[in-house]
Formats: C-alpha cells, sequence, structure tokens
C-alpha cells in the first residue's frame, strides 16, 4: 500500500506508461553495447559496463511477458539500485523510452486490478492516474526478485536445446 | 610474527558460538535427524575437537558433554524441549565464558561449568539408561588443599639464546592452577641498548594450587642457571582476594589487544571491495593513457606512465594480500597430529609438499576446518597402533602426507595416510543399518566410499573424544562445496586412504585467453588451456556431425560454444579449437577467433546471476565492454545436460 507522496520516474513499455519511485533509480543511461550472457534467460538481456562495472540488464518487456521489441535511439537502460535477498544488488532494466520525473499522490493511487491484465499482475504496486492517463507503478523488488532466476540455467538449458 | 593457532580458534569459536545460540533459539519443534539439530551438534562438535588441538582441555571435556546429549536427541531419545534449549543455550555462554578466561588448564573447573554438567548428565541421563560417570577426576581437586603462591622469576638476560622460552613456562604454570602473571619491566634498558636477543623482563606471579612446591619448582628445572627465583607461599585469607577477582578475564584481553596490533582482521567484503575499486582504477587507467596518447600532448606522457606504475603496483599489491601459500596453514597441522598420536599412543609422521602453492586468502580461511577433519580421521580411524602395524608388516611409524598441486585451473589438496584403509563392507553394512541405503542397492566400489559423506554416518565402534560419530565428513563435504570444490575418496584395504579436495582458484585476477564468438568475447583461464589448433569446414563434415577433432593422433572431443550458447552469427571458414584440460581429460572448445593472452581482474557477476554457472566472471575491457569469464567445468557439465536431452 501507498501511503506516501513521492516523485516517480516514468517509462513506456510497448505503449504503457510505467512508473518507479525514484529512490531507486541511480541513472538512465542510453544503451550502449550489451555483452549476452550464456544459458542465462532470454529476459537477461546481458551484462553492460557501468562505469567500470558489469552489471546485469534486464528486458523489461520480456520479463513481463510483452513481446519482444527492437532497441531504437530512445532505447534506455534504467539503472535500479535494489535488495534482494538482504543483499545490495545494482541491475539494469531495459525500457523502450524514459519519459519524466512526476510526483504522483497516494489518493491518486489505486490498488492493482486482479483481472484483465496484459502484463504480469503480481509486479504491480498499484495504479497512478494523471489527467485521464494511467501510470503502472512498479513494485520493483518482485519484478527482479530472484526466486525466478534459479532455474535460470536449465531454463536456459531448455532453450538453446530447442534452438539447436 | 608467530603465528598462534588459538587466535584463529577463539575466532572460530566466536563464530560457531553465535552459530550454536541461533539454531537454539530456533529449535522448537524441531524433529529428530532435524537439520537444526544437525548444525548445532557440527557446531559444539568442532567446538570441542579444534579446542582439544589448541590446549583448551577444559572446554574441549564440557562441550563433550553437550555433544552426548545432542546425540541423544538426534537419535530421539531425549525430546526437543525448553529446557533443552534453556541447557544448550547456558552451555554456550559457559564455553564463552571458559574460553574468555584464558587457557586455564584443566585444574579447575568453575563451579557454574560443574552445575552445567550435572544438569546436561541428568538430561543424557534421561535418555541413557546407563550414564557415563558424572565427572573427571580432573574435576575433583576443587577446593582441597589448595595454597596460594607468590613467585618470583628474573631469568638469566641469556635465557633466550640458550633456547628457554618465557611464554612455554608461564604455560606450563598455568597448567598448575589458575594463576596471574604480571611482568617486571625495571631492568628494561633504553631501546638504542636493547639487545633483541637478551630478556630483559621478569615476572611476578601468584598461583593457586594444589600442587606443592616442588612441581612449581619442576618448571623452572632447565632455567634456573643464572636466574633470580623466589617461591613462597602466601598464607590462606591475605591476599586470596587476588587471585579470587575475575582478573583473568583482564588478562586475557590485554593479551588480546597486544597480539592484535600486529594482525588487523578485516572482513573479506571489505577486501573484495578493494579488489573491486583498484579493478576500476586498472581499467580506466588504460583508457587515460589511450586517450594521452590520442590527444598527443607529450607532457602528458610522464604522469600518464607514472600513474601507470602506480596502479600496476596498486594492483599486484592488493591482489597479493588475498593470495596466500597454503604452507600457512599446514604449520598448524603439525602439533595436532603431534597431540592426537600422542594421546592415542600411535607413531605418525606428518610429511608436507607443495607448501608454496598460492590459494585465495579467502579459500585458505574455509579449508582449515575441513582438513582438521580428515586428519583427524586419518589419526583416529586410519593408521593402527604399532602394535597393530607390525602385526600387518608395517613399519611402526605411520606417515600421513598433507600435499598441495595445481592441476590446470585448480588446486588438488591431498590429505593420505598408509593405514588399514576403508572397509567397503563395513561401510556398506553400516549405510543399511542406518538406512541410509536399501540393502539391495547395487553400488560401486566408488559410490560406497562416498557413503561416508551422508550426514549421520559412523564408522567408528566407539565415541572418541577424537572423532567418532560420523559428523566430520558430513562437515567436510559441506565446507568443501560451499567453496565450490569437490571431494574424492581412493582407499584400498590394508594399504591407507587417500582424499583428494579439488579446489577452484576463484582468484581477483586472472590470466587467460581472450577468444571471440560472433559478437561476444571470453576469456578462458590460462591455466586451463594446453594448446589451440585449427578448424576448418572440411575437417568438421569429414566427421559426420560427430565433434571429434583429432590432435596428433588423439581424438579429443569438443563443444562448439556458438551452438552450445546459441550465439547469433554464422562461423569463419577457419575455426580455432582451444584445447583445454578437464579434470584428467582434454577438451575442445570451438571458437572464431583467439585474440590472445590477456590478464585481467575478475569481477564476481554478483548475485544475480548467481545460477549461471558457465560464466565464473566478468571484466572489463580496455574499450568499454565486457568480456565474460567461462568456467571450464561447468561449460563440459552444461553440455553434457544438452547433449543428454537432445537424445532422449
Amino acid at each position: 500500500m501507498i501511503t506516501e507522496t513521492s516523485n516517480y520516474i516514468t517509462f513506456k513499455l510497448g505503449g504503457e506508461l510505467f512508473a518507479i519511485n525514484v529512490h531507486r533509480v541511480r541513472e538512465v543511461l542510453e544503451i550502449s553495447r550489451i555483452t549476452s550472457v550464456p544459458t542465462a534467460p532470454a529476459y537477461l538481456r546481458g551484462v553492460v559496463n557501468v562505469r567500470g562495472k558489469a552489471i546485469p540488464v534486464v528486458d523489461l518487456r520480456l520479463r513481463f511477458g510483452l513481446p519482444k521489441g527492437v532497441d531504437t535511439v530512445n532505447t534506455r537502460i534504467v539503472v535500479l539500485e535494489l535488495e534482494l535477498d538482504g543483499e545490495a544488488v545494482v541491475l539494469g532494466g531495459l525500457a523502450d523510452s524514459v519519459h519524466e520525473v512526476i510526483e504522483i499522490e497516494p489518493a491518486s493511487i489505486e490498488p492493482p486490478p486482479q483481472i484483465a491484465m496484459r502484463w504480469r499482475s503480481e509486479f504491480i504496486q498499484g495504479m497512478g492516474k494523471r489527467g485521464d492517463e494511467f501510470i503502472i507503478i512498479l513494485d520493483v523488488d518482485a519484478v527482479f526478485s530472484s526466486e525466478e532466476l534459479v532455474l535460470a540455467d536449465e531454463a536456459a538449458a531448455g532453450n538453446a536445446t530447442e534452438a539447436a | 610474527m608467530q603465528y598462534n593457532p588459538a587466535d584463529t580458534y577463539l575466532q572460530e569459536a566466536e563464530d560457531l558460538l553465535a552459530e550454536i545460540e541461533e539454531a537454539a533459539l530456533s529449535l522448537a519443534g524441531e524433529k529428530p535427524g532435524g537439520e537444526r539439530l544437525n548444525q548445532l551438534f557440527r557446531a559444539f562438535h568442532t567446538i570441542k575437537g579444534s579446542g582439544a588441538m589448541c590446549g583448551f582441555n577444559q572446554v574441549a571435556a564440557f562441550t563433550h558433554r553437550v555433544e552426548t546429549v545432542l546425540d541423544l536427541v538426534r537419535q530421539g531419545s531425549i525430546p526437543v524441549s525448553n529446557t533443552l534449549a534453556e541447557a544448550i543455550l547456558s552451555a554456550k555462554d559457559e564455553i564463552r565464558a571458559l574460553l574468555a578466561a584464558g587457557q586455564p588448564g584443566e585444574a579447575d573447573a568453575r563451579a557454574s561449568t560443574r552445575d552445567l554438567v550435572a544438569l546436561l548428565d541428568g538430561l543424557a541421563g534421561a535418555g541413557e539408561p546407563a550414564p557415563k560417570s558424572a565427572s573427571k577426576p580432573a574435576d575433583a581437586p576443587h577446593g582441597t588443599g589448595e595454597v596460594t603462591w607468590r613467585i618470583l622469576f628474573r631469568p638469566d638476560p641469556d635465557l633466550m639464546i640458550h633456547g628457554g622460552r618465557p611464554a612455554a613456562l608461564i604455560r606450563d604454570l598455568r597448567s598448575l592452577g589458575e594463576c596471574q602473571v604480571s611482568a617486571q619491566t625495571d631492568r628494561v634498558p633504553d631501546l638504542d641498548e636493547i639487545d633483541p636477543e637478551r630478556c630483559y623482563l621478569g615476572w611476578s606471579i601468584t598461583l593457586r594450587t594444589g600442587a606443592g612446591r616442588d612441581a612449581i619448582r619442576d618448571v623452572f628445572l632447565f632455567v634456573e642457571d643464572g636466574a633470580t627465583l623466589e617461591i613462597e607461599a602466601v598464607p590462606e585469607g591475605s591476599s586470596a582476594p587476588a587471585v579470587r577477582a575475575p582478573r583473568p578475564r583482564q588478562g586475557a584481553a590485554t593479551c588480546n589487544a597486544l597480539s592484535r596490533e600486529s594482525t588487523v582482521r578485516v572482513p573479506s567484503e571489505r577486501l573484495d571491495r578493494l579488489v573491486g575499486l583498484v579493478g576500476e582504477l586498472v581499467v580506466n587507467q588504460s583508457r587515460l593513457a589511450q586517450a594521452a596518447s590520442h590527444a598527443g600532448a607529450p607532457e602528458l606522457a610522464g604522469p600518464v606512465e607514472e600513474i601507470e606504475r602506480l596502479v600496476a603496483e596498486l594492483r599486484d599489491d592488493v591482489l597479493g594480500i588475498r593470495m596466500m601459500p597454503i604452507g600457512s596453514i599446514f604449520g598448524r597441522f603439525r602439533r595436532l597430529v603431534h597431540d592426537l598420536s600422542a594421546e592415542l599412543g600411535k607413531q605418525i609422521d606428518l610429511v608436507t609438499s607443495g607448501e608454496e602453492t598460492e590459494l585465495d586468502k579467502s579459500i585458505l580461511d574455509q579449508l582449515g576446518e575441513p582438513l582438521v577433519h580428515l586428519l583427524r580421521n586419518s589419526i583416529d580411524h586410519g593408521i593402527g597402533t604399532p602394535e597393530q602395524r607390525a602385526a600387518s608388516g608395517k613399519p611402526a611409524r605411520g606417515v600421513i602426507r598433507l600435499s598441495a598441486l595445481h592441476t590446470g585451473s585448480d588446486v588438488v589438496v591431498g590429505v593420505e595416510d598408509d593405514g588399514r584403509g576403508l572397509d567397503r563392507a563395513a561401510i556398506r553394512a553400516k549405510a543399511v543399518e542406518k538406512q541410509l541405503i536399501p540393502a539391495d542397492a547395487g553400488l560401486t566400489g566408488k559410490e560406497i566410499l562416498n557413503l561416508i559423506l551422508l550426514p549421520g554416518f559412523s564408522t567408528a565402534g566407539l565415541v572418541t573424544s577424537v572423532s567418532g560419530r560420523g559428523v566430520g565428513m558430513d562437515v567436510v563435504k559441506r565446507q568443501i562445496d560451499a567453496l565450490r570444490g569437490a571431494i574424492s575418496i581412493a582407499s584400498e584395504p590394508g594399504k591407507g586412504t587417500r582424499i583428494s579436495l579439488r579446489l577452484p582458484l576463484t582468484l581477483a585476477i586472472i590470466e587467460g585467453w581472450l577468444v571471440e564468438v560472433g559478437p561476444d568475447r571470453f576469456i578462458l583461464p590460462m591455466a586451463a588451456v594446453a594448446e589451440n589448433i585449427e578448424l576448418d569446414r572440411i575437417q568438421r563434415a569429414r566427421n559426420n556431425g560427430r565433434n571429434i577433432v583429432a590432435v596428433r593422433g588423439e581424438l579429443i572431443p569438443y563443444i562448439d560454444l556458438r551452438e552450445a550458447f546459441g550465439l547469433p552469427g554464422s562461423p569463419p571458414a577457419v575455426e580455432k579449437v582451444v584445447v583445454v584440460h578437464h579434470e584428467e581429460h582434454r577438451v575442445g572448445l570451438v571458437v572464431d577467433r583467439v585474440l590472445g593472452t590477456h590478464q585481467t581482474v575478475l569481477q564476481p557477476l554478483g548475485s544475480f546471476l548467481r545460477n549461471v554457472g558457465v560464466v565464473s566472471g566478468s571484466t572489463v575491457m580496455g574499450d568499454g565492454g565486457v568480456a565474460l569469464i567461462l568456467d571450464i567445468r561447468e561449460i563440459v557439465r552444461f553440455a553434457q545436460r544438452q547433449g543428454k536431452r537432445a537424445q532422449p
């Protein structure tokens, strides 16, 4: 439940507007050379050099079950600072485009709808409203929970076999 | 600087006690044989074993009782209750107090220790029809005929030149009873007059003991020449408070403070962070050098070169902090082998080799405990008494070989004894009895040997203070697993047993071959690479899709990295096969190009990619791109799984 007025950074994925609390965002980068990580799940695009450190980049479209997009000049890497399983982790999320920082009041946030969602509802913290536009506020911890990565190796092995 | 195993033990024990507290507090509802009980048991077992080795006999004796109770709980003879959890917690506090009191020998048991022993024996008695004798004779002399002595000892200044060791003398005194020592520094000359080989100190010691004047005098037997030695009894009552006061704790603290001045214990995360920062520095330095040469500004050349030198030196030093020869931990095992073999009436020589083999400090830190377990097993179960050995036609003195060796990208640490070997039939029977395997299980010889790695397995008939109860190998297995290593057991009945630990060199810096497949670059650890050969299409086609290449008559299987990893692009007409060592075999990895050798700083991939086994780390290249470091063992395993899936 969101109870405080916070600043959110907004970005687009497949035509929808999403928002992430600015506290979790370290910086936004233009897309650079991404090195793929063999055997990792498909939504993990690879690793990229951010200030001398290789950080994982997650393709948010694939993570949400949206079809794969094409990288454009607007594609951005949103560098996030998270805490996963008690460990500080820096991760990049790939967005179609990044827009602005806005303030959303708790009053204009509704709980996520239970049905009729095109994207995976367990990643959603709430639905913000701005004018007549809906903004999907993400639960970044859920998005990047490592729980589903446990089988990453196996799943990727399966994909690779199918591809071969 | 003298390495003191007791310091390491105290640090280890502190960690284990914290673990015990946590486990004991969440014990409610635990079933017999549950993981938490096993964890408690292992922790106490290690405290006991290492304690006995470092001379904390009182701690070891006390912990043995706790262990006995826990063993009964594990078997289900004693129920898990609040009383039990309380007893474990009190026992934990007691061990901490005993450790804090220093090394008091075993003469003077504390009242609280005796109370707890009674409680524990009561618990054990409830679960065991015939409890062991309630207290050791060593506990007995408390309060009977103890006298306080005041001793003044000013040794001959040449004491140390003659081989005398004041610290050893004082330790011997402590073994007689509660002891307070203060140094007399009045004869220490000015600094520039000090001859470091002479002893200027004297000691005044207050000792409370049941032993007589002669026993005290005996301690100084070989150092009396040229020394001043006064031993006088203090009338009861007059100075007793000085001894009774809880001073030893303070004394121990002072000792620790002194010894910590020379070494600093740094959490490994801080070291990792330092290594990470140096890695970034190295990368950015090379970018700076490139930029400077492009700019064509001659006034930059000097400083840039100087920075390059400094960064290289800094990198080597920082990485050097983490690399240590394995000999640094071998040293403490001599004492262990000596003491335990004496205790068990055995004659054993410890032969070490490969002490100079360097391993990452973080690995070495975690290697001590499993090696202690393995050595104890060899001493206790492997090598027999001189009589037993003579009966089987062996020399009276047994030999344990402790070795370390680089092989490929791994280090193999071996513990080998020339003892009686493992009895496969007995292991099998025991495993069936403990219901670890079905009675009709078809197992190979090697699989039978591996049964001893299972939790709760034990071949020793009786419980000794050294090992037994089968926790040892279980602990070893876990600890080696945690280091991403592997254990293999070889044993020949009558000839001996060899246990090999294969450990990865998770180094912070890695020397490797930089290769390219499609758009991506990878680094193969230098130590694993044997050679590079070419592979053209015709050769590939000739094999009818079998991935085998002939290298000077030897057929080597290969893994096509593009295929295995599903990388984009089409291979060049002539590909390269990098032949690498994998365990005892050679395996080829097919890549597009070999770009050359590359020395680089390895960055762990972080917890988010923890499950990606085929990549052991990453590194940032001079051009800002990222290259991944491949783990050859995992790639082979991955390819094998893939192969199995492809042909179900």
